[in-house]
């Protein structure tokens, strides 16, 4: 710290603690940032696509759209390579005999990129 | 897009003081200390006037002459380490809780609660006694001596090294016992690889040089009790026939003292009407008599004894403690200890930054044993039967001890929430609290003024070391480190 000389050894933890967050925050991730302030992490967490949710009911079945359609949410308007194939790079087809989620989502099938 | 938090800050619970020109901060939820510069100053007078949100708070620094970067960094620091509060950070309460299984660290063996003198302001036998002593045994048996000893090992976790005091009544009514308790423990101990050490309480008036030699040998940490020179401890520190004891300890005391050069050898002095000659009583017993360390305390009583010490009494013991905590500075300031216990352990505990959950060991990772093997939250509730907290023999009543834990825990205590002398005092003992508001939970009201300002004279003394002579500090960093 800068403006505060620790003078016990409680001091110093917190000296320490603070400095490493301090670190921590300047080397946090901003790739899908465009400015470094204020921190708002764009992509997924941002959109309101009904069907990461249940409905009134406790079920799927009353959602604006059809679970099956997070799927693409993942797919192409997220770079999120881990739960679905990569739209981008490697598996631009994947979903091409899946026009209609709710109804084709049998036809997306395992890829072995 | 959506907007970033807004935070709005106040000054966090901060206790400012100054020593030799220097301003500091004790941070009083962490029970940490800070010097600062010029810059925290003005952001705490800022939020001492009014709360200010974030941009407010940077504008006005910016418009005093920082850059936007330094004022965000400034704020940021001050933010992060509490010392001010934003309302959009919740803060956990401050101390937690210690866990349920909290390791024990020492005993307190009450190997007899016979004694051989009779003070007139004994919490064990005086008018305000808590214990119910009859029918129960005298002398702690062998048996039950063991057993505690065992429990304390079994008890204490992983610690490499646990304590025990023995204590009375008169400690070495019971000398015999005690010796085999240090050579029973010993052997246990290092069979598990670990290592125990041992401290006594006494009157001084059974010490022999065979005793002495023994406790020499031992490394056993000695206190005495007693209250300074002749006219004073034989005010209430008296055999039963009314005949003083000073006489028959001044000779056993000068042994002692030059014989036991292993552990510092300490008096603990009870002050009580007409005996509040703070310095006299200082000076015969550091520098005629020898003690490395003298540390002090007013009686406890319900308020009502004839040997009360009053408000009077502790103002002039109050402006005596503050000259020896002058003295103390100016030893330390040469690299040298003073010798007055009530600013060393103060001291040693600032350094540390103990910030308390409750005011003491007791219940927790200290224990008192009864003659009988009943277990007690310290050595004052012994045999006091509203206050078992278990047995030797069938182990700690958690149920007991949790009941105690709860109360006793400075979060509890409702007036300690708005002090800021509450990281060391956490409410302030609680026999003390017992004989005075009949509840050990109960915050100790009538120190309160005088806690807040002895807590002040060692900060300020911290303060002038951490300028001055910021070495000597470091002698503290190991806590009990000197005794």
């Amino acid at each position: 710290m800068k403006h505060l000389r620790p003078i016990n050894q409680k001091a110093k933890a917190i000296d320490e603690s603070v400095d490493t967050q301090i670190a921590a925050m300047q080397d946090d991730v901003v790739a899908l940032q465009q400015q470094v302030r204020p921190h708002v992490p764009m992509g997924c967490t941002l959109s309101f696509s009904p069907g990461w949710e249940v409905d009134a009911s406790g079920g799927t079945a009353g959602l604006c759209q059809p679970v099956e359609r997070d799927i693409y949410d993942c797919y192409v308007t997220c770079f999120w390579p881990v739960q679905v194939p990569d739209h981008v790079n490697y598996s631009p087809d994947w979903a091409s005999n899946c026009s209609a989620a709710a109804k084709d989502w049998r036809s997306l099938d395992i890829i072995f990129p | 897009m959506s907007a970033p938090l807004t935070h709005t800050y106040r000054s966090g619970e901060v206790h400012r003081f100054d020593a030799q020109g220097q301003d500091f901060i004790y941070l009083v939820s962490a029970g940490a200390i800070f010097a600062l510069d010029g810059a925290v100053g003005e952001v705490l007078a800022m939020l001492d006037a009014a709360e200010m949100a974030h941009a407010d708070l940077v504008t006005a620094l910016t418009t005093g002459g920082y850059s936007p970067a330094d004022a965000e960094d400034l704020v940021r620091e001050l933010r992060l380490a509490r010392v001010i509060v934003s309302d959009q950070t919740v803060l956990a309460p401050s101390p937690p809780k210690p866990p349920e299984d909290y390791p024990l660290q020492a005993l307190v063996l009450n190997i007899t609660n016979q004694c051989n003198l009779a003070c007139t302001y004994c919490y064990e036998f005086g008018a305000d006694k808590i214990a119910t002593p009859n029918g129960k045994p005298k002398y702690m048996t062998i048996d039950t001596a063991k057993a505690s000893v065992d429990l304390l090992l079994a008890q204490s976790g992983g610690r490499p090294a646990v304590h025990i005091t023995f204590f009375g009544g008169e400690t070495l009514m019971n000398f015999p016992l005690l010796r085999e308790v240090v050579a029973y423990s010993t052997d246990q101990a290092t069979a598990q690889g670990r290592t125990i050490t041992f401290s006594l309480t006494t009157n001084a008036t059974l010490l022999t040089d065979e005793i002495i030699e023994f406790l020499a040998v031992q490394q056993i940490g000695v206190t005495v009790s007693i209250d300074g020179p002749k006219e004073m401890q034989d005010k209430r520190r008296v055999y039963k026939s009314g005949k003083g004891s000073y006489d028959v300890i001044e000779p056993k005391l000068r042994k002692l003292i030059a014989r036991h050069r292993t552990r510092a050898i300490t008096a603990r002095v009870t002050l009580s009407q007409g005996v509040t000659d703070v310095v006299k009583i200082f000076r015969h017993l550091r520098e005629d008599i020898g003690f490395h360390e003298v540390g002090f305390a007013p009686v406890t009583e319900s308020g009502e004894q004839a040997y009360s010490l009053g408000e009077e009494g502790m103002v002039s013991v109050l402006e005596q403690f503050h000259q020896l905590a002058d003295e103390w500075l100016d030893y330390a300031l040469k690299g040298r200890m003073h010798g007055f216990s009530n600013v060393s352990e103060t001291i040693g505990e600032l350094v540390q930054g103990t910030n308390k959950s409750h005011p003491c060991g007791a219940g927790l990772g200290l224990l008192g044993v009864s003659p009988s093997g009943d277990l007690s939250p310290c050595h004052r509730f012994t045999d006091a039967d509203s206050h078992v907290m278990g047995h030797v023999s069938s182990g700690i009543d958690r149920k007991a001890q949790g009941e105690f834990l709860t109360k006793g825990h400075v979060g509890s205590k409702y007036e300690c929430q708005s002090c800021w002398a509450r990281p060391l005092c956490a409410g302030g003992c609680h026999h003390e609290a017992f004989v005075r508001y009949g509840d050990t939970g109960h915050a100790n009201l009538h120190y309160c003024d005088w806690i807040r300002q002895w807590t002040e004279t060692c900060l300020k003394i911290q303060g002038t070391l951490a300028v001055k002579n910021p070495e000597f500090l470091e002698k503290f960093a190991e806590r009990k480190g000197l005794s």
